[in-house]
């Protein structure tokens, strides 16, 4: 065993804070990191809210809002990259990775406290930049949150002089926040878990996030040189992803950095999606595994059922990251690739549907014979495997090289991707945020308040994404300003369903200022929350105060002595029995299976 | 209870809209039936596999949610359980996978039969161009193209002079012809797609890329741009028409090959001022989006402009004459034409149109006007 007899944390000095601003800005204490994370990622993500509305707004009803193309190609591309990077990634990763891995894995904090801390610092300045856009002249790019070359630093698009380059350099910078904190999640995992933690120990939550960070150490750095790329293209004029172009738009006028078109010559475009998949897809992983892990453990506490199949789970996890390397050129079918690229594409792609089902199966075979506690998490946790399942169904469709063929660019594709990675991870942060609230703060969120979101939430996100599938197969393209008037892709029933989505997208909307209340006013006057409301049995619920201190430990760090999922065992008198709590105790019985419990 | 009642009207919802929704693919018009086989294949398996799912979890928050005294059974792992569902599942995997590729075989290799011509995309309109007798295409270069060479034609190569250049956003095709189109683009990323036809694919500049398909249904079919191309990306429309070999076959007739082309455009004679305004239009990118044929683009079309009457948004109407076409170059949100959008042009100031490039637009515009 790998594992040192002593936990080096367990002597570790800690850097004690000593005033508000030690405590709560350059803190390196994890806990206040992840609600640092936390906090920029959700005041950024309502920003990406209300461009939705403006998308929302513009679709339903063209024209009758003076909104402008420009304001509504900068709104999708803009909503588009903070929910995915800015948001989902920060606050995944970020958040719930910087909270859980210490407590979880029994130690005093992340093994690199002070690059812990600067992560935060790099990611707030990626997020400014990004914001800058905005002041620039010309505005944020509005290329779509692809950025695709040519056009994203052609003149034909919004931004395409100083807004791409606040996007590219706010991109450049989030990796260097991403890699600082992803690296200290990694040795984190590694090397400080407490004693008795091995790793198939540890809850799936951990392995989630454990994968993610690898992936993102992994897939980010394509994406940093393509923004470098990009960057030198428009600034420079190399021709990296620019071929000899003949822009009649770009002629006489003072777009564009590189005075007309001239100077580029032999650049691919096609070499920038590639190192743009090569990214993006992992980065759908990214987000997805950290939530696949959190809601497995969400399931398990609230059905009080140990999930099914642990270790399957966990290889699953495994599988899924080593394939998501080797499916990215699917986003590329029609982009012109060379067309046998599709054969191989098409069956990793589906290959990777396995390890997939497996999940879910698990998920709910964790449901079969359980005892279901329907509180707030476990119904975000509920919705997220209903949402997930479309999802992913639907890309088994655009992953099937020839039946993407006729879906991709339309509102199919927009359908499933919000429906696989947007609303089905922020399902799961939402059900995380229920569930470890009490921890954070030691007090509960307002329960009703809590089941309002979650009614509104789920119902009003299948009430637009479902529907919206049906679009796509009668051709409507996306991130059209106009629609125009009735055609055959784009029947009056079309228009009228438009409608329809937008008025869902709006109270969608509006009900996750109930959930912002609900944080704000649970902080002062939540119940308190005791130091295991939920009765669960991982590490974090067994810290010596709620909230937990710096340090989290005490004198001593807990010792391990049984897996996360011990919950309902025969003859034992709770129905759960949390990890420190040694074999020979609570039940005096032995785990059924070695393997499980090794 | 309330979540099991709501999985399963999700459920029952889903299969209902399903069926009673108007939303589904159009009529097709082309030889892609096959597509259409592999997504309903992909469709029933998928949707067996969301019922089956749904209705379970629906069973299961029904029959074991929380009760005074109950407990959850305690079974880590089911090995034989875990393997039966993990085979089954490769087994739909495979069956959508399998005929999936096969059709995809069969849209990437163009039978021999078929017959070539070429998709030229630009901001933000299309073009065609179809081999002349010899059958075969002439080569061509980005830095040819221009008012006078719209497809950018090399000089030196024989093989493009009876090349026919179809300099218009509508094309004509026979029926039961398969036909391999050839995808150029002269700018950025666009997408040539036709929903009747399932077919797409991107075209690329500085790469050529392919697909084929065979018209099968007479009528016309809306062509839209399906990569995001810029800001009126919207707006790049086109039609093909599916007609009979002889109609055909006479639209064809009327179509100049480029050797007439470039003969013919040389053969209108402008003053030096007039000559140079047309160089301006053509730089200054007006010609983007304002055509000197009568199509409609993204702005009004230049042909018959000078001397007539426009009606604007309001309902008034204004005398195209110097004092309005200088204004809608300088501020062109004051007087906006009837059926185009507010704000889609952007202002011309006199750093990138001087006052004499204006002067030489005009009489540019004065004399194209003229018969």
């Amino acid at each position: 065993m790998a594992q040192a007899e002593i936990p080096y944390q367990e002597a570790m000095p800690l850097h004690d804070p000593h005033s508000w601003v030690t405590k709560y800005w350059y803190s390196q204490d994890h806990k206040v990191i992840a609600v640092q994370y936390g906090i920029t990622a959700m005041a950024v993500g309502l920003l990406a809210l209300v461009l939705s509305w403006i998308m929302r707004l513009q679709i339903g009803w063209p024209g009758v809002f003076g909104i402008e193309p420009a304001l509504y190609y900068q709104s999708f591309t803009m909503h588009g990259m903070i929910m995915v990077i800015y948001l989902l990634t920060a606050f995944l990763l970020g958040s719930f990775g910087n909270y859980l891995v210490p407590l979880m894995l029994g130690a005093r904090d992340m093994v690199f406290p002070f690059v812990n801390m600067i992560s935060y610092h790099v990611y707030l300045l990626s997020v400014i930049i990004l914001l800058a856009g905005y002041f620039v002249p010309g505005g944020v790019t509005g290329a779509g949150w692809t950025l695709y070359p040519p056009q994203a630093i052609l003149t034909g698009t919004p931004g395409a002089d100083w807004g791409i380059a606040s996007m590219l350099l706010s991109l450049a910078v989030f990796i260097v926040a991403f890699t600082m904190g992803g690296l200290n999640y990694v040795t984190t995992i590694l090397q400080a878990r407490t004693r008795g933690m091995t790793l198939m120990r540890m809850p799936l939550s951990i392995w989630g996030i454990f994968a993610a960070t690898v992936l993102g150490l992994l897939a980010f750095p394509a994406l940093f040189v393509s923004a470098v790329m990009m960057l030198l293209d428009n600034f420079v004029g190399t021709s990296f992803f620019m071929p000899a172009i003949s822009s009649a738009l770009e002629g006489g006028m003072a777009g564009g950095m590189i005075e007309g078109t001239d100077a580029y010559e032999g650049g691919s475009p096609l070499l920038f999606q590639h190192l743009f998949w090569f990214f993006g897809h992992p980065e759908v992983y990214i987000v997805a595994l950290p939530a696949f892990g959190v809601v497995s453990d969400l399931i398990s506490v609230h059905a009080r059922k140990n999930i099914f199949g642990y270790r399957l789970m966990v290889w699953a996890i495994v599988a899924i990251g080593v394939l998501s390397f080797i499916v990215w050129a699917h986003h590329m079918y029609v982009a012109g690739m060379h067309p046998y690229f599709g054969f191989f594409f098409a069956t990793t792609t589906l290959v990777i549907a396995v390890p997939t089902a497996i999940k879910v199966y698990n998920w709910t075979l964790t449901l079969w014979r359980a005892n279901i506690r329907f509180t707030v998490p476990m119904l975000f946790a509920i919705a997220f495997v209903i949402t997930f399942v479309v999802g992913g169904l639907t890309g088994l469709f655009l992953g099937n090289v020839i039946v993407d063929v006729p879906l991709s660019d339309t509102y199919f594709v927009v359908a499933h991707f919000h429906m696989v990675m947007g609303v089905a991870p922020i399902l799961v942060i939402f059900g995380g945020i229920y569930h470890w609230y009490p921890k954070i703060t030691g007090r509960m969120l307002n329960d009703t308040l809590g089941r309002l979101h979650f009614w509104f939430t789920f119902l009003g996100t299948y009430a637009i994404y479902f529907p919206m599938h049906y679009l796509g197969f009668v051709g409507v393209p996306r991130r059209y300003y106009d629609h125009g008037t009735t055609s055959a892709f784009y029947p009056e029933s079309a228009q009228f369903l438009d409608k329809g989505i937008s008025v869902a997208a709006f109270i969608v909307g509006a009900a996750q200022f109930l959930f912002i209340a609900n944080l704000v006013v649970s902080y002062f006057r939540g119940k308190p929350a005791g130091d295991n409301p939920w009765e669960a049995t991982s590490l974090e619920w067994r810290t010596p105060q709620t909230p937990p201190v710096h340090g989290n430990w005490g004198d001593k760090l807990p010792t391990v002595h049984r897996w996360a999922y011990d919950f309902s065992v025969p003859g034992a008198e709770q129905d759960f029995i949390p990890q420190d709590v040694p074999r020979e105790g609570a039940d005096g019985k032995p785990q059924e299976k070695g393997a499980v419990a090794s | 209870m309330a979540v099991a009642i709501f999985l399963l009207i999700i459920v029952v919802g889903s299969v209902v809209f399903t069926f009673w929704s108007p939303w589904w693919f159009s009529e097709i018009a082309s030889n892609w039936g096959g597509i259409d086989t592999t997504v309903l294949i992909t469709f029933w398996v998928c949707g067996a596999v969301f019922v089956a799912i749904g209705v379970f979890m629906a069973y299961c928050t029904w029959k074991y949610r929380h009760r005074e005294g109950a407990r959850a059974d305690y079974q880590p792992e089911n090995a034989r359980l875990e393997w039966w569902l993990t085979v089954i599942t490769t087994i739909g995997v495979v069956a959508m996978l399998a005929p999936g590729l096969i059709v995809w075989d069969d849209y990437v290799n163009p039978p021999d039969e078929a017959l070539e011509f070429e998709v030229l995309s630009q901001q933000w309109t299309w073009k065609f161009r179809f081999p002349g007798a010899d059958g075969v295409l002439g080569t061509v270069d980005v830095a040819n193209l221009s008012l006078d060479n719209p497809f950018g034609m090399r000089e030196d190569d024989p093989a493009g002079e009876d090349d026919v250049l179809v300099n218009s956003a509508e094309v004509h095709l026979p029926i039961g012809q398969p036909f391999k189109v050839l995808l150029r683009s002269r700018d950025v990323l666009h997408d040539f797609f036709v929903p009747e036809f399932r077919a797409k694919m991107d075209s690329v500049p500085g790469m050529v890329t392919y697909f084929w398909f065979t018209p099968t249904k007479i009528g016309q079919y809306q062509i839209i741009c399906a990569e995001l191309c810029g800001m009126s990306h919207h707006t790049m429309r086109g039609w093909v028409h599916v007609d009979t070999e002889e109609d055909f076959a006479a639209w064809f007739a009327n179509q100049p090959t480029w050797a007439e082309m470039r003969d013919g455009v040389t053969r209108k004679v402008y003053t030096a001022l007039a000559q140079r305004g047309r160089q301006v239009a053509e730089s200054s990118g007006c010609l983007a989006c304002h055509t000197l044929d009568g199509t409609k683009v993204v702005g009004p079309t230049w042909q018959g402009l000078w001397g007539g009457e426009q009606t604007l948004a309001d309902g008034s109407k204004v005398m195209v004459d110097e004092a309005y076409v200088i204004e809608s170059v300088r501020e062109p949100n004051a007087k906006v034409v009837e059926g185009f959008a507010p704000g889609t042009m952007i202002t011309y100031g006199a750093d990138v149109v001087s006052d004499d490039d204006l002067e030489a637009l005009i009489a540019f515009l004065r004399e194209d006007a003229a018969p």
